[in-house]
């Protein structure tokens, strides 16, 4: 637990949350979006929002691969896990998003499909290898922290000759969400971003200078502990009244600005870009998602099993699309509490633990 | 088949009642509340660190009979079998009941064995009945929880859980965490001894965890709670396959742990007691009830913020990043 407990530690907590009250311009408010799922995690599950000034907000971002998935590739993840001679390999917290017609993965395991739950790419691979008479198809979701495992064992099945394995690709870009957000017909006030941390690790802070410059909106890349989160708000609140607007990197123990270039690498050697992708919440955004070059055609399940293109709607009244925007917050939505629970979601923002309508509603619904 | 089976459990849990070979356990029970509880035991891997399924289904029912302040008396057993599973395992997990039914005191003294078509079963299923008498004086239930009392926690959290876990196939991280199954009477019999009156709810945190037993507390009482994560206890190797695994150690099971809830008054002298104990060693006072009509349990976290524990959905799943 060293190099954990160390970010979490309590005195620490209380200087920084000093330093803050101490920066802040009672005169101004700051609205900071916290671009990641794991960051609103962070800020729910220790409390961070009370031991900030009330005039600084968090505004909830999109970075969770759950929730920003439409439901359309979830009906199609339930389509091919239907096909009797189909193992469907998925990481678990997909198992409850709903799907069309209130259904889910995990309804449809318990109507007899056969989909496995598994930790690491090289678990769906290892299934493969064991049911040779199966198409083992791996249901590949996430930022660009996730790809490069994806890629991974892309190229290990290729080399083993795994012809029963395949991908269907989900795998998002985050430079494009934070562009549709900035570039939203009606856009969210927001001041400044606290950017996204295991994903900085692969693709570097960079990416991210093009919006610290175009947008003037002051960027720190922030870790996930909840040390890096107030540390990270300090930092933005000083470059907003400086009048700053620069990235600068809190999670230095980990990002550097060029990146993983080994694992930027592989992940061009075995992807490109699609014209456009559907995101929950956003809408078609072009250039924001991968999937697999020709060179590895055949291990593409969209095209070995001929998928469609699903357009489905959400459920209505659900709000999970303007609350990914950071346009409302989970609080806002009325379904929330009443027909959309953990235990019985409407909205993808309920599923995962990093959504905000599930941390909201399992950590903070208590300051009503 | 059966006859073996038979007498495989009569060599291992011979008692005097077992012998008589009636379909029923006949005896004679002192005066007072009778407490009877039953419970099925399924689980996988059947062998884990720690413990099987064998003293897993005696320490189970023991300590549900347990949490209403009594001795729990005897056991009946019910075992499923399916087809094919091998005797050698079958005489281990046997050997292993009886070991755990004699340390607790409570004699395996009726049963039953059937056995399912291959694919019909998960290897073996145990279901126990336990029945108890509880003493004179002792009102303990899950819905007399007050504002102002005093919640005890026995011991370390999330142990049984990560255990089993480490022991899944496809989980591949060694680990030294055991389980901490264990049967808790003899911990109960100490804390009713000392403070009768003052212990108002018992409940072991099993399935779902320290989040759950505290919900289902507040619940039935109609109160809330307010918990310090500070004085929770979780060691160390617990906390860190929680965190690879992206798990909440509250959510994860125990199964030789109790939370109390007594009278503020008895609190600290009722800590004393349980520390005494080998299974309370590392008790703690870990919050307070409090008044809410919601019901919420809120903890302070060791950050210094405060969060609600809310009830869990369903089993709790790895998160991906």
């Amino acid at each position: 637990m060293k190099y954990i407990s160390e970010f979490r530690q309590q005195d620490l907590a209380r200087q920084l949350a000093k330093a803050i009250a101490q920066t802040v311009d009672p005169a101004r408010h700051y609205r900071l979006m916290e671009f990641c799922g794991g960051h609103t995690h962070a800020i729910f599950r220790y409390g961070v929002q009370d031991l900030m000034p009330d005039n600084v907000e968090f505004i909830h971002g999109p970075g969770c691969p759950v929730c920003v998935l439409p439901t359309g590739r979830i009906d199609n993840a339930i389509q091919l896990a239907e096909r009797p001679d189909v193992i469907l390999c998925t990481y678990a917290d997909l198992m409850r998003v709903p799907a069309t017609g209130r259904n889910s993965l995990l309804k449809a395991k318990a109507g007899g499909s056969d989909i496995r739950m598994i930790y690491s790419t090289q678990d769906a691979l290892k299934i493969a290898r064991e049911n040779p008479e199966k198409q083992v198809v791996f249901f590949a979701i996430g930022f660009e922290t996730t790809t490069p495992p994806t890629a991974v064992a892309i190229k290990q099945a290729q080399a083993e000759r795994l012809t029963n394995f395949s991908v269907f690709c989900n795998h998002v870009l985050t430079p494009a969400a934070m562009q549709a957000i900035l570039d939203a017909p009606q856009p969210v006030a927001i001041d400044a971003f606290l950017g996204p941390s295991h994903v900085s690790t692969v693709i570097g802070s960079r990416p991210y200078e093009i919006f610290a410059e175009r947008y003037a909106k002051p960027i720190v890349i922030a870790g996930f502990e909840p040390l890096d989160v107030m540390q990270s708000a300090l930092m933005l609140i000083r470059q907003l009244n400086e009048g700053r607007h620069e990235v600068e990197n809190e999670y230095s123990r980990a990002v550097t600005r060029q990146g993983n270039q080994k694992a930027q690498a592989l992940v061009q050697e075995v992807f490109e870009l699609r014209p456009q992708f559907e995101w929950r919440g956003l809408g078609l955004i072009a250039d924001s998602a991968l999937k697999l070059k020709n060179d590895y055609a055949d291990f593409d399940a969209e095209q070995r099993f001929n998928t469609p293109a699903i357009q489905a709607s959400d459920v209505k009244g659900c709000e999970c699309p303007a609350i990914l925007r950071g346009a409302k917050k989970p609080q806002d939505c009325k379904l929330l509490g009443t027909v959309c629970t953990p235990e019985n979601p409407m909205g993808s923002c309920m599923v995962s633990s990093e959504g905000a309508c599930a941390a909201y509603w399992s950590y903070g619904r208590v300051r009503g | 088949m059966t006859q073996l089976i038979d007498e495989l459990f009569i060599k291992h849990f011979d008692n005097d009642l077992l012998r008589q070979h009636n379909d029923q356990a006949l005896f004679t029970v002192p005066a007072g509340r009778l407490v009877i509880s039953t419970d099925g035991h399924v689980i996988s891997p059947l062998f884990f660190p720690g413990g099987d399924i064998g003293s897993l289904a005696v320490h189970g029912t023991v300590n549900d009979v347990a949490m209403s302040g009594a001795k729990p008396l005897y056991l009946a057993a019910g075992f499923i079998l399916e087809e094919g599973f091998p005797l050698a395992d079958l005489e281990k997990i046997v050997i292993s009941m009886a070991a755990a039914a004699k340390r607790a005191g409570t004699p395996v003294v009726t049963g039953d064995t059937k056995v399912v078509e291959r694919g019909k079963g998960d290897g073996v299923f145990i279901t126990t009945t336990g029945v108890g008498i509880v003493p004179e004086g002792v009102n303990i239930s899950g819905d007399r929880a007050q504002p102002g009392c005093a919640i005890l926690l026995s011991g370390s959290i999330g142990d049984h859980g990560v255990a089993i876990m480490a022991g899944r196939e496809n989980l591949q991280f060694d680990t030294t965490i055991v389980s901490d199954s264990a049967a808790l009477n003899s911990l109960v019999a100490d804390m009713v001894a000392a403070a009768p009156a003052d212990i108002r709810c018992l409940r072991d945190p099993t399935r779902g965890g320290l989040a759950t037993a505290l919900n289902e507390l507040a619940q039935q009482s109609g109160v809330g709670m307010v918990i310090d994560e500070t004085r929770i206890p979780i060691k160390s190797e617990v906390k860190a396959a929680c965190e690879i695994l992206g798990l909440d150690p509250l959510y994860v099971a125990n199964e030789g742990k109790l939370v109390c809830i007594c009278n503020a008054a008895a609190a600290e002298s009722l800590l004393t007691v349980m520390r005494q104990h080998p299974l309370g060693r590392d008790a703690a006072i870990i919050g307070e009830v409090i008044a809410d009509e919601h019901g919420f349990v809120q903890m302070t976290t060791a950050f210094g913020g405060r969060r609600i524990v809310d009830w869990p959905v369903g089993e709790q799943l790895p998160r991906i990043c």
